[in-house]
């Protein structure tokens, strides 16, 4: 699949401060792609780049196949960007707010009444149109932030906290919107989030960003493959599991490390093909099985054992560098 | 290169439309160039029926009077006291006033275009559409002039209106403008417009708020009140030589500050300061 976005050694300084270094990323056009971070980990600044707002200080990055160098208003018509504050004409109402971008963007004069109505009703602002925009609720001005960026249907959108100031139902609607706009339109999403049940729920993969430095890349199941050894099984035996099991268990090295938690044993197995054998050895040892379920480390694990590494080697580093 | 006219006609129909709700914008937009209006037919038109015709042969006049060149000199020759109060006073004492007018405009647009962007946190979602650099800064400025000059000459014409009609019946002819008029309303002005936004532009490079950015060109109003003083006192005339003298060196500070405001405009260095 082509790629809609390619960093390689994409670094930004200011003075002495690096806020991206040697990003190297590949995100494939029609994926949501989740970039994680805490505050100040260089995430901002990655959008900034990639859509030519910000140039480089080293390093090259190609968006949608134009080099943000030299094409920048290229890729910025081509790209929506959701701002981590919405950037609204706050004395102008919500109509003059999309026309005037419609017009930023370039949508076809004789379109743009008629995309500018739509928006306003799938987003739920219809009604309220032709009021200030100052007058809305946050949750209102988030929304019309996002009928904004799509307002000239870029292929590649970049949404920094979506659902921030969303309430439940609002934030339901963003995260169907932004799988529709994936799954079904085919549009790139670079999702910038804190929630990460929300890059759980959206995300086909995930980087991990801190310290300007991209820390880890890949499927959730990938990450958790690299920060942990083995798979984790979940076996229930309605009970501590009698002591043949254990030490049946004890014999076989595939099984790496076992535990109990909340009366279910926990097995840490060497992967996906050593379930078989495991289930086996228990019920050979008198184990009665009522269920095995694979146990997937949710994408909150994985983000903190990442920062929890990230800030031991900046700590090192540190203490390295005194 | 083709400009994005339409892009740009956006974000200047965009900046107008934030002027006309925003009280603190427009209220001196139309407060000075009012006072102008009023205040000066006021004193040149109705004074001379106020007062005594000899009450009117102040030092003042008789300084301003020596000071004139011999061609208005010979414009005033045969008038009475009276007719010669209201036609000096309508052309000479107050003109560079005027100045304040499109000064004024220019600068409070421009604080509010640039500086005003920023402080309402709109800034970022603009520098993400695809307008060039170039075409953002230019729409800005063209905000800040092109009302400028609307306002600067309407406020000469309708003043000149206002002075021909309220003073006709007693100088029994059209006695505004002289010839001065024309390359202050139509070269200087515009000249200390493009300065205004200048040191406008400068400034809101740095400054956080549309006020901080605004005091900056408060400092100009300094030259065009020597300007008035110098020729209220009689220390000097501005004849149209030297109205075009000092429209040159305005507009190549203007131009020279518009310049270097331009460089400092880029996508970069404005998300930076965000």
């Amino acid at each position: 699949m082509a790629e809609a976005i390619l960093t390689e050694g994409l670094t930004r300084h200011f003075g002495p401060k690096v806020a991206v270094n040697h990003l190297d990323l590949r995100v494939a056009q029609g994926e949501v792609f989740g970039f994680l971070g805490p505050n100040g980990a260089g995430k901002t600044t990655t959008v900034r780049l990639l859509n030519g707002v910000l140039t480089a200080t080293a390093g090259r990055a190609f968006v949608l196949g134009y080099d943000v160098a030299t094409d920048g208003s290229e890729i910025r018509r081509r790209t929506g960007v959701l701002t981590e504050t919405p950037s609204l004409y706050e004395a102008l109402t919500a109509r003059e707010n999309l026309l005037i971008y419609g017009d930023l963007y370039g949508v076809p004069e004789d379109k743009l009444p008629r995309r500018v109505e739509a928006l306003l009703e799938q987003f739920g602002l219809g009604e309220r149109a032709d009021e200030r925009v100052g007058s809305y609720s946050k949750g209102m001005k988030q929304r019309l932030a996002i009928a904004r960026a799509l307002l000239h249907e870029p292929p590649l959108l970049f949404l920094d906290e979506p659902t921030a100031s969303l309430d439940p139902l609002a934030a339901r609607m963003v995260w169907d919107m932004i799988q529709d706009l994936s799954h079904r339109e085919g549009r790139t999403i670079f999702l910038c989030t804190h929630n990460l049940a929300e890059a759980q729920r959206l995300c086909d993969r995930v980087g991990v960003i801190d310290h300007g430095v991209l820390q880890a890349v890949g499927t959730p199941r990938e990450l958790a493959r690299q920060l942990w050894h083995g798979l984790w099984v979940e076996v229930d035996l309605h009970g501590e599991p009698p002591a043949s099991v254990s030490e049946a268990l004890g014999r076989l090295p595939a099984v790496l490390s076992r535990s109990v938690d909340h009366g279910k044993l926990l097995l840490e197995v060497e992967d996906e093909e050593s379930i078989p054998e495991v289930v086996a050895a228990i019920a050979a040892a008198g184990g009665r099985i009522y269920s095995v379920t694979p146990r997937e480390h949710t994408l909150e694990e994985i983000y903190f054992e990442i920062e929890g590494n990230s800030n031991k080697a900046e700590g090192l580093k540190g203490q390295g560098g005194r | 290169m083709s400009w994005n006219w339409r892009a740009m006609r956006a974000i200047m129909r965009k900046d107008l439309k934030q002027v006309f709700q925003n009280k603190m914008v427009w209220l001196p937009m139309v407060i000075v160039p009012a006072i102008l209006l009023v205040l000066f037919p006021g004193v040149a038109v109705v004074l001379p029926r106020l007062l005594d015709p000899a009450e009117l042969e102040f030092e003042d006049l008789g300084r301003l009077l020596k000071g004139l060149p011999p061609q208005f000199q010979t414009m005033l020759r045969g008038l009475s006291v009276s007719q010669q109060f209201t036609v000096l006073m309508a052309n000479f004492p107050f003109a560079p006033m005027f100045l304040i007018i499109p000064l004024m405009v220019s600068s409070i647009l421009g604080a509010d275009s640039f500086a005003g962007e920023k402080e309402r946190k709109t800034l970022e979602g603009l520098l993400y559409t695809p307008i060039s650099d170039t075409e953002l800064f230019l729409a800005k400025v063209l905000i800040a002039l092109i009302p400028a000059m609307v306002v600067n000459v309407a406020s000469f014409v309708l003043y000149g209106l206002v002075v021909n009609l309220a003073g006709y019946h007693l100088v029994g002819r059209v006695f505004f403008p002289t010839a001065p008029w024309w390359p202050l309303v139509f070269w200087l002005g515009p000249a200390v417009s493009v300065a205004g936004l200048g040191a406008t532009v400068l400034m809101s490079s740095k400054a956080k708020t549309f006020m901080e950015a605004q005091q900056a060109s408060g400092m100009l109003v300094l030259p065009i009140l020597f300007l008035m003083i110098g020729q209220l006192s009689g220390l000097f005339f501005l004849s149209v030589e030297l109205i075009l003298l000092i429209g040159l060196l305005v507009w190549g500070i203007g131009l020279w500050l518009i310049w270097i405001g331009s460089k400092t405009f880029s996508r970069g260095e404005l998300i930076a300061r965000i």
